[in-house]
């Protein structure tokens, strides 16, 4: 495996060739060429269209680099709109450069960061910090998501306006639920003078105060305090009815119980500017991968039942859930080898999106071009940024992968800095080959 | 061997076979107690560490003396005297705890899965003596021992209630599942805060009424109500929880004649049970200290004496590579 | 390929005869007490002490203790799930106890006995009698009261059969490829 970063400089003009170009913006679903100058698609055409001897490139002639796509499927670089990146504060589970690194290894070529660090990021001065590691570490993009409330205290509102100025995409104290009604409220009409969405973590404090796990069979096997699905879905009732009044842009994070998802497509149905996410945990496993009290299965919102499991996949079939996002959210060591109810909550993600995503094409759920839109174009669309499409003109961010390699994941060689993946040691089918970010490549994978 | 160390880590798996090994050898352990020389020499230069991050007394007496009685090398350590307060993670004392090379380490702990995180950690025997809201199996097995020193039929034709604060209670856990293993009828009583739906998955009745709930028992089970309940709004008021749930004579009637009740700790009278029912001749909470240690001598044998004729305990499932736990089905 | 050495008439003659040697060796049934060791011991000496009884016209007490939690091997034969309560329903103080066995081999049996035997009090004397000593011993121990002595190999198995299991009362002797009994 090798990796470089944006800092090598990116050729003039680069070819991608013989791939199947998955492009659902514009609608291309088959063999193409995409041709790449100075970190843009400059052309994308049927194989052997774009044969770099014909170019007519002035000084370029046949010396365009080609990369051979063979058997591969070549897609928009994935945007991972739900990340940790733990940097500034918890560089021991994670900083920047970990973890923009182990984006680009599963094939995200931009993530967007939660708040809750430490400082926080509620202020200008943050947004800007991460803002320039992220372009310092030169792996993916790195659009950070600035606080709601000052302090993620669920008190004060933060200054929207100033982190936007400074690069913010959207607003969310995720890992802490809004509370106060009346906050969330004026968060989503504040947020209008923006354009930016309000993204919430939907936990009801109340409902799920000291639990661990889903409540259900598994919680009162093992003797866990368990949150129940309610926990979620009263705070998805209550935010949806706030967008109604608002008319502001609402996107839920982390979809995980059958309930929201119907309220969300209801939502949808009557127009409301609602949007979701699910993470792949959420539609892979279910509640029962706790037993043993596995601490890497302790998440919040927490794996849920099979039923809940069927009602994401549905979601992310019919649309009512837009994106797929992780929650990556890594942890040291020490915070996953304990106690379980002293365990951090969280799992790693960037790494495995891709293969786990992949299970639903296979399954049936999604098309392939279903699964990249909702991991590329949709969730550029919720944040507003220019990404997720290869159509001439757009970046070219792009991810070369095969649908049909099969390999073992090791956490222990993982690239993140943390190794809390419940996944260790699964049979993934999938792979990411090849990653570049503004035409240049951050990630190659060599057997 | 390729036994590996066995465990106790509750109940819920533990075979019927095994559960009727521990039993009997309890049984015929129970006269060590009347000898002029209550010590065996069987667990001579092994070492148990009964290791309490949870304050029991009686358990940590019994699991002593249990200990003592088999001349093994006893050691205890409670919360206290123990660096976990000190930010000591748990794992941590673990490993400390195995640089004494214990043969086995009885553990109380508050969190749920303690007993199971220790087996992963350290490399000997571990008795479950309470994990959190999890499993009691040791007082379970106690308990079942004392039913079946006063019920002579078989397990099939016993019906036990169980009465209380059933989803905080592991002695109510490991007892649903020993009972329900060796074929017993269990009904769980208890207002439905306390009692979620979800316990019929594990073959019980659910009961809101204990009235009916007793209903020609032939073993009442009563669980210790905590005051902090109230104060998280399972129950409005202990007086309106005893209006309700408080075992009486009238209520007893309904019972088997020879019904027998057992009461896992200190009776709050008038709260759980009335004073003239535990002054009655059903109660037989003292009998069970001689059969506690009975039973934890038969355990400790039967654990760290290898024996392929002996028990096998609760396996220690690890994670298999390929199996995938918990993943959803799809397609 | 299991040989006989004592049937039913045989065992009876032997412990009729023992039953002799014990009245006669202690004076009497005074201050005399059997202890037989689960599971074959406890039969015999309920066997013995009937025996007694007919000579003397009192019967001895009778006792039992099970030693497995006294055995020095436990930890290589491992926890057995078959366990029977001790049960010595006489005072051992000043009494003169016979301890019986059905077969003394390496003698290990009749040590964890003679220690099981002294938690429970101090008896003024204990003997040793045993229906079978097939030799082999591995401590400084022989029986008061032989049955029969029959000479065996260590690969060698002695099977002992009693009514009181439900079998005919029989004496075999048979080869086995783990030759403990
Ligand atoms: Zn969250």
């Amino acid at each position: 495996m090798t990796t470089r970063n944006q800092r090598n400089t990116a050729p003039p003009a680069l070819l991608v060739r013989g791939g199947h170009l998955v492009d659902p913006v514009s609608g291309r679903d088959g063999l193409f060429d995409v041709l790449i100058e100075h970190g843009r698609v400059v052309g994308v055409g049927s194989p052997g269209s774009l044969d770099p001897a014909q170019l007519a490139m002035p000084g370029m002639g046949s010396d365009v680099p080609v990369i051979d796509a063979r058997g591969l499927i070549v897609a928009p670089g994935f945007v991972d709109m739900h990340v940790h990146l733990r940097e500034p504060g918890y560089e021991y589970k994670e900083t920047i450069e970990t973890g923009t690194r182990a984006a680009v290894a599963g094939g995200v070529t931009s993530v967007a960061c939660m708040a809750n660090t430490d400082p926080v990021n509620d202020n200008a001065s943050v947004t800007k910090y991460i803002i320039d590691k992220g372009a310092e570490a030169g792996y993916a993009n790195v659009y950070p998501i600035g606080a709601v409330s000052v302090g993620l205290k669920g008190e004060r509102m933060a200054e929207f306006g100033k982190m936007v100025e400074a690069g913010i995409v959207a607003v969310s104290d995720d890992g802490m639920p809004v509370a106060d009604s009346s906050l969330m409220r004026r968060a989503l009409e504040y947020a209008r003078m923006f354009d930016i969405p309000v993204i919430v973590h939907e936990e009801d404090p109340g409902l799920c105060c000291g639990a661990v796990m889903n409540e259900g069979t598994v919680s009162v096997r093992l003797g866990l305090r368990g949150m129940p699905s309610a926990g979620e879905s009263v705070m998805v009732a209550r935010d949806i009815e706030l967008a109604r009044a608002t008319r502001g842009r609402l996107h839920i994070a982390h979809i995980s119980c059958a309930e929201a998802v119907e309220m969300v497509r209801r939502a949808k149905a009557e127009g409301l500017a609602v949007t979701a996410e699910a993470a792949p945990h959420h539609f892979i496993l279910e509640e029962s991968a706790v037993d043993g009290y596995n601490t890497n299965a302790k998440m919040k919102p927490p794996l849920r039942t099979a039923r809940d499991v069927e009602a994401v996949r549905q979601g992310l079939a019919d649309g009512t859930i837009d994106a797929i996002a992780t929650d990556h959210a890594p942890h040291h060591r020490d915070e996953k080898v304990c106690e379980f109810d002293k365990a951090a909550f969280g799992i790693l993600g960037l790494e495995t999106m891709l293969p786990l995503s992949l299970e639903l094409v296979r399954a049936g759920y999604l098309s392939m071009t279903r699964l990249i839109d909702a991991l590329a174009p949709a969730p550029s669309r919720i944040l507003g940024i220019e990404r997720g499409t290869l159509e001439p003109g757009a970046v070219a961010d792009l991810v070369l992968f095969d649908p049909e390699r099969e390999w073992t994941l090791t956490a222990a060689t993982m690239v993140s800095k943390s190794r809390n993946t419940p996944f260790d040691g699964w049979k993934m089918k999938g792979r990411v080959v090849r990653t570049l970010v503004g035409g240049v490549t951050v990630w190659e994978h060599t057997e | 061997m390729a036994l590996g160390n066995r465990h106790l880590l509750g109940l819920e798996g533990v075979s019927a076979e095994d559960i009727t090994v521990l039993l009997d050898t309890a049984e015929s352990l129970v006269e060590v107690s009347r000898r002029e020389v209550k010590k065996l020499p069987a667990l001579r230069g092994k070492t148990v560490i009964n290791f309490f991050v949870e304050n029991s007394t009686r358990t940590r007496t019994s699991f002593e003396i249990a200990a003592k009685r088999l001349s093994a090398d006893a050691i205890s350590i409670s919360s206290s005297s123990s660096s976990m307060a000190k930010g000591e993670t748990f794992e941590d004392t673990a490993r400390n705890l195995a640089a004494m090379s214990p043969d086995c380490i009885v553990v109380r702990h508050p969190a749920s899965g303690a007993a199971r995180f220790l087996a992963g950690v350290v490399d000997c025997s571990i008795i479950n003596a309470g994990d959190g809201s999890h499993e009691h199996p040791t007082q379970a097995l106690l308990d079942l021992l004392t039913i079946r020193q006063r019920k002579k039929c078989a397990w099939k034709d016993l019906v036990v209630t169980i009465v209380g604060d059933i989803v905080h209670s592991r002695v109510a856990r490991s007892n649903l599942f020993g009972l329900r293993t060796l074929g017993a009828t269990v009904r769980l009583a208890g207002p439905p805060t306390l009692l979620p739906e979800e316990f019929r998955e594990f073959g019980a009745e659910l009961y809101y009424d204990i009235g009916s709930a007793v209903q020609d028992a032939d073993v009442i089970m009563m669980l210790r109500i905590q005051h902090e309940r109230m104060a998280s709004n399972y129950f409005p008021t202990l007086n309106e929880y005893a209006r309700y749930f408080c075992l009486n004579a009238e209520k007893v009637a309904r019972a088997k004649p020879d019904v027998i009740i057992l009461h896992p700790g200190p009776i709050n009278r008038g709260i759980e049970i009335s004073s003239e029912v535990a002054d009655g001749p059903y109660s037989v909470i003292m009998s069970q200290v001689a059969n506690g240690v009975a039973l934890r001598m038969a355990l400790l044998y039967q654990l760290i004496i290898p024996g392929a004729d002996g028990i096998r305990g609760s396996a220690l499932v690890e994670p298999a590579v390929t199996a995938a736990p918990g993943r959803a089905r799809i397609e | 390929m299991a040989v006989e050495v004592l049937d039913s008439d045989g065992i009876r003659r032997a412990l009729t005869r023992i039953a002799h040697e014990i009245v006669e060796r202690n004076d009497g049934v005074k201050g005399l007490a059997l202890v037989g060791i689960h599971t074959c011991g406890v039969p015999l000496a309920r066997r013995i002490a009937e025996a007694i009884a007919r000579i003397e016209g009192t019967e001895p007490p009778v006792g039992a203790i099970d030693i497995t939690l006294y055995r020095d091997d436990a930890g290589r034969l491992g926890a057995t799930a078959h366990m029977e309560p001790s049960d010595i329903p006489f005072d051992l103080q000043e009494r003169k106890v016979v301890l019986v066995d059905d077969v003394l081999y390496t003698g290990r049996t009749i040590r964890a006995a003679l220690d099981a035997l002294i938690d429970f009090g101090r008896p003024a004397a204990v003997q040793l009698a045993v229906l079978i000593d097939r030799g082999h011993r591995e401590l400084p121990i022989r029986a008061d009261y032989v049955g029969k002595n029959v000479p065996t190999s260590r690969s060698q198995k002695v099977r002992v059969e009693l009514g009181e299991h439900g079998e005919r009362d029989a004496v075999w002797i048979e080869e086995a490829a783990n030759g403990t009994r």
